[in-house]
């Protein structure tokens, strides 16, 4: 168990710049995910961690020392991978017992710590099978058991559950967080599925294009957002032209075309800047559609997505498209039919309006 | 189009090849088998028989064990070297990043582009006494060495691996391109050396391609004569040759049917014990999914 400290760190591959420049501590015995799309960096990060990769600038620090020129095998992590990775010529036992050989365990020790770590992973009596006899999921247990059976400092997650279907995915999320929680290894899990990582993380780093978007707990990453990349890449988000109005030590008011003036509080205003012209982000979730009449916007339902005990709204306020989820209380509202839709000011933030770069 | 039932349609889609290969080769050796059993008695002049003259002289002369003892020999020699020199040009393709791999490859076949008796042939103007080697010792002025290298085993030896090579690199290329890249970074965050990386992962799962490109290139030794005929001296003669001599020399075509027929069998019993022994199932079963 040890921290992990990325100082500066940048990657680039020729013209190709991979990481720009990333300042992040991972915590002893945290939860940390990397989340973004694919080609973010997120994966080159976990790499530059292992040893499969090498920083071009900055600093790697695991325990406070700085390891960039530690060779890999002296790392002392376990690495899981997206395709599992286990060794096909091997039997599970000898899977699990790899990195054991490499570290001074007597031969007795290392059986019983082959058993520890499959009853961790709750597939106890299964040393002498080969990994092609084991399922998807099953294998992808095995390579927990193999990265945790070493007690490694870090453990590193690559993706380790995109390659499970969808049931068994959402019971190894539960599950892997059930043994990351027992075992209490510092562990840094790279995803593109924000439900992965807003269920299972202490920490979220949303990165996209090689930047760090933000860093936070996961309902401050949810619920307030700094970019509108962010908004939109967590969750199905409304993000509307605004202009400020006032600000005063608790609200920043915005004014958008569609909702007229919305004090939102200053908590979720952190990122916004000095200048007259904001985003106002509002999530679907909490957005609610009413009989029409009841104040708020007028909207027109132009499409429902029904999906059981929720319903999806793709809604026209005047010209702008929206989107709004909602619990079906009864029945839901029709294809056509207008409505009154009220918002929280609450539940909103204020976001800088999206500059030219990005 | 009537339903074929599902455990008749591997031999119907056999049925070419196997028709093919009983006209081509089960019938022809049935002749030749039939004819090791005839009697020679004089210059191209044989008599139907049945009688096991020349299979007897094949069991007692000693000229002929010489034979089979240098064929053996000769075909592991090729076949350790080919072996070593084989797989590290394999494993610089297959772990490559460079873009254009494919130009790697076609390197490899371009040799076939050339007539394998020209290629053979080539070796003379490199080690012969006037040769391309002799020639940069003399400009070295180490001239009265005179390194005598031509017709020698040595010589053979070279011609051999020159032509069988690829075969070896391909075989082993094909079973690294196979593993999964992730198993020696897996292996090394384990704890592994680059070298033990190798060792206990990547070298294991690369012995089938291994195993078969030395069977290939023990079998196309065992059974070449061509290249000990022009690169060889005269006591570098293979068991092939002794086939060649017998029919194209001595016009003793029964004696030359019944060593045909016996090469058949030495190099079909390696096959059969070599695949036994290696434990291929073994592996099979490893990466059946």
């Amino acid at each position: 168990m040890a921290r992990v400290e990325l100082k500066s760190v940048r990657k680039s591959f020729g013209a190709v710049v991979a990481v720009q420049g990333a300042d992040v501590v991972f915590e002893e015995g945290s939860f940390t995910t990397l989340l973004g799309p694919s080609g973010c960096g997120k994966t080159t990060i976990l790499r530059m961690i292992s040893g499969l990769e090498t920083p071009t600038d900055g600093d790697i620090l695991i325990g406070g020392k700085r390891i960039n020129d530690v060779p890999i095998h002296k790392r002392n992590l376990g690495l899981v991978f997206q395709n599992y990775a286990l060794f096909p010529h091997r039997t599970i036992g000898e899977n699990i017992a790899f990195g054991l050989k490499y570290r001074d365990v007597a031969k007795a020790d290392m059986a019983r710590k082959v058993t520890e770590a499959l009853d961790i992973v709750r597939l106890p009596g299964v040393e002498d099978r080969y990994p092609s006899q084991l399922s998807g999921g099953q294998q992808q247990r095995i390579a927990l058991a193999r990265a945790i059976v070493i007690e490694p400092d870090v453990l590193l997650l690559d993706e380790p559950l995109s390659a499970l279907d969808a049931n068994l995915r959402e019971e190894m999320r539960v599950e892997l967080k059930a043994i990351q929680d027992r075992i209490g290894v510092t562990s840094i899990f790279v995803t593109h599925d924000q439900s992965e990582a807003l269920a299972m993380s202490d920490r979220i780093i949303v990165m996209s294009a090689g930047r760090i978007e933000q860093i936070g707990a996961p309902d401050e990453v949810y619920n307030r957002p700094v970019s509108e990349f962010v908004a939109n890449f967590l969750g199905a988000s409304n993000l509307l032209d605004a202009q400020v109005i006032s600000r005063d030590r608790e609200h920043v008011v915005l004014e958008t075309a569609e909702f007229g003036r919305t004090p939102v509080p200053l908590s979720h205003a952190a990122s916004l800047g000095d200048g007259p012209a904001a985003k106002l982000m509002i999530r679907a979730e909490k957005l609610t559609l009413a009989p029409v009449g009841q104040g708020g916007a007028t909207a027109k339902v132009e499409n429902v997505d029904y999906q059981g005990q929720l319903a999806r709204y793709f809604l026209r306020v005047g010209d702008t498209p929206m989107q709004a989820m909602n619990m079906i209380d009864g029945k839901p509202f029709a294809t056509g039919e207008t409505v009154s839709l009220l918002l929280n000011p609450d539940a909103c933030a204020a976001l800088p309006p999206k500059t030219g770069a990005s | 189009m009537p339903a074929i039932p599902a455990d008749r349609r591997p031999w119907i889609l056999l049925t070419p090849a196997l028709l093919f290969i009983t006209a081509l080769v089960v019938i022809p050796m049935a002749f030749i088998l039939v004819y090791s059993f005839y009697e020679n008695i004089d210059l191209a002049v044989d008599v139907p028989a049945f009688q096991f003259g020349n299979w007897q002289d094949l069991l007692s002369d000693s000229y002929y064990h010489t034979a089979i003892w240098k064929t053996l020999r000769l075909s592991v020699i090729v076949t350790v070297l080919a072996a070593v020199l084989g797989y590290i040009p394999a494993y610089v393709i297959a772990m490559t990043k460079y873009r254009h791999k494919w130009l790697l490859l076609l390197l490899l076949i371009l040799p076939f582009w050339v007539s394998f008796i020209i290629r053979t042939l080539s070796w003379i103007h490199i080690f012969g006494n006037q040769g391309a080697l002799n020639g940069l010792l003399n400009l070295l002025g180490l001239g009265d060495l005179e390194v005598q290298l031509m017709y020698t085993e040595f010589t053979v030896i070279v011609g051999f691996i020159h032509v069988f090579l690829p075969y070896m690199i391909l075989n082993v290329y094909v079973s690294l391109e196979g593993i999964d890249p992730n198993l020696e970074p897996a292996a090394r965050t384990l704890g592994a050396t680059p070298w033990q990386a190798f060792r206990e992962v990547t070298l294991p799962l690369s012995l089938p391609g291994l195993a078969a490109g030395s069977l290939l290139v023990f079998v196309l030794t065992g059974g070449s004569y061509v290249t000990p005929l022009i690169l060889g001296g005269p006591s570098d003669f293979l068991f092939g040759n002794l086939v060649y001599d017998a029919v194209v020399t001595e016009l003793n075509w029964p004696m030359g049917a019944t060593l045909s027929f016996a090469l058949l069998l030495l190099l079909g019993s390696v096959v059969i014990l070599y695949s036994r022994f290696m434990g291929m199932d073994q592996l099979a079963k490893a990466f059946g999914r």
